[in-house]
């Protein structure tokens, strides 16, 4: 009698038709994505066909598997990882972070975001670089002038941080308000970008 | 619903496996990439609550046999044999158990690889090939006896 084992593995095989078949997915998936270091620690970006649908600051957001489970929900559950497809928003992020980008070119895709929070962040994004503005303007730019706390709402929600800069808006009164990445790293933003000391 | 991304990494090892024991070390690689491009463009009708080993391996199969036919039709028989210097195709890399198992009938072949190379249950076994649990048990079972095989614990 002669056992039927387990195949065994050949790691480097496996390790090789993997990354074939990711790249070959990567060209069919609904959803891109990759991990990204930034001076303000781990962001996760991930995009669709149409442009960036995603950038969160990881820990804030609970970690790579709950923002990945939360695109499966809410875009596609056909979600590969293609660092090679990212390149775009990785030079672009790296050069604001290095102070020689002050707006980015990249396509975005605001399918996550609802339809005032779309125009919301449409509002958001024509604020210029170094400037600042508040939740009722944007508000009133969105066509809703009185639904300011709505604006703070969708720009709480901005799938996009940074690439549609939700941190220049501050409270109506002065103060920093709230942020996506938490309001330290809304601080350092703004200190990145002149506003704040 | 899993990421596709995070589903592929816990299948690819048993899948995998399971290509090599099916098809031989060879040609692994070609029914692994058509088995997961397979499931991703399936992957968000797949149905919540059903095993998605099974649901995996089940693809695999499919390929896997579509693989044996493509090998079988490129192996037409002809009156006269050409005068040409043999070579076997696949020297040792298919050398072991499981290449003897390549030789069974398809259904002692399709149980043996699901159950012992893709590690289904016997029921999971008899849903991919559709005949009953009892049936996928006999069709092992043959199997082994047939090339005096044993399963080790």
């Amino acid at each position: 009698m002669t056992p039927l084992d387990v195949p065994a593995i050949d790691a480097g095989a496996l390790a090789a038709a993997s990354a074939r078949l990711l790249t070959a997915a990567a060209a069919e998936a609904d959803v891109v994505y990759c991990e990204l270091d930034s001076p303000l620690g781990p962001i996760v970006a991930a995009a669709t066909a149409d442009g960036l649908a995603r950038l969160a600051y990881r820990e804030f957001n609970g970690g790579l598997d709950a923002i990945l489970g939360a695109l499966a929900i809410k875009l596609s559950p056909r979600i590969v990882e293609a660092p090679a497809r990212m390149d775009t928003i990785r030079r672009e992020l790296d050069e604001y972070f290095a102070g020689r980008r002050r707006s980015f070119d990249i396509p975005v895709d605001l399918g996550l975001a609802a339809p005032f929070g779309r125009a919301v962040l449409q509002a958001c994004v024509r604020i210029p670089f170094g400037d600042t503005s508040n939740y009722a303007a944007v508000a009133a730019e969105a066509g809703r002038p009185r639904a300011s706390r709505a604006a703070g709402n969708a720009l709480g929600a901005n799938p996009v941080p940074i690439v549609v800069p939700c941190h220049r808006v501050l409270r109506t009164g002065g103060g920093l308000g709230g942020y996506t990445g938490g309001s330290a790293v809304k601080e350092r933003l703004l200190a990145l970008e002149g506003v704040l000391r | 619903m899993l990421p596709f991304q995070r589903f592929f990494e816990q299948h690819r090892e048993p899948v995998w496996r399971y290509c090599v024991a099916a098809v031989g070390a060879l040609h692994a690689e070609d029914v692994f990439q058509e088995t997961f491009l397979a499931a991703l463009r399936a992957y968000p009708r797949r149905r919540p609550g059903t095993s998605a080993s099974a649901w995996i391996m089940t693809i695999a199969h499919n390929k896997a046999m579509d693989h044996h036919r493509a090998t079988a039709r490129r192996a037409l028989p002809v009156e006269a044999l050409p005068e040409v210097a043999h070579h076997d195709p696949e020297p040792e890399l298919d050398a072991g158990p499981w290449a003897r198992v390549r030789t069974l009938a398809p259904k002692q072949r399709a149980a043996l690889t699901l159950r012992y190379a893709a590690d289904l249950t016997h029921a999971e076994v008899a849903r991919a090939l559709g005949c009953s649990e009892e049936a996928a048990r006999r069709s092992a079972h043959e199997g082994l006896k047939t090339l005096r095989l044993e399963i080790t614990p």
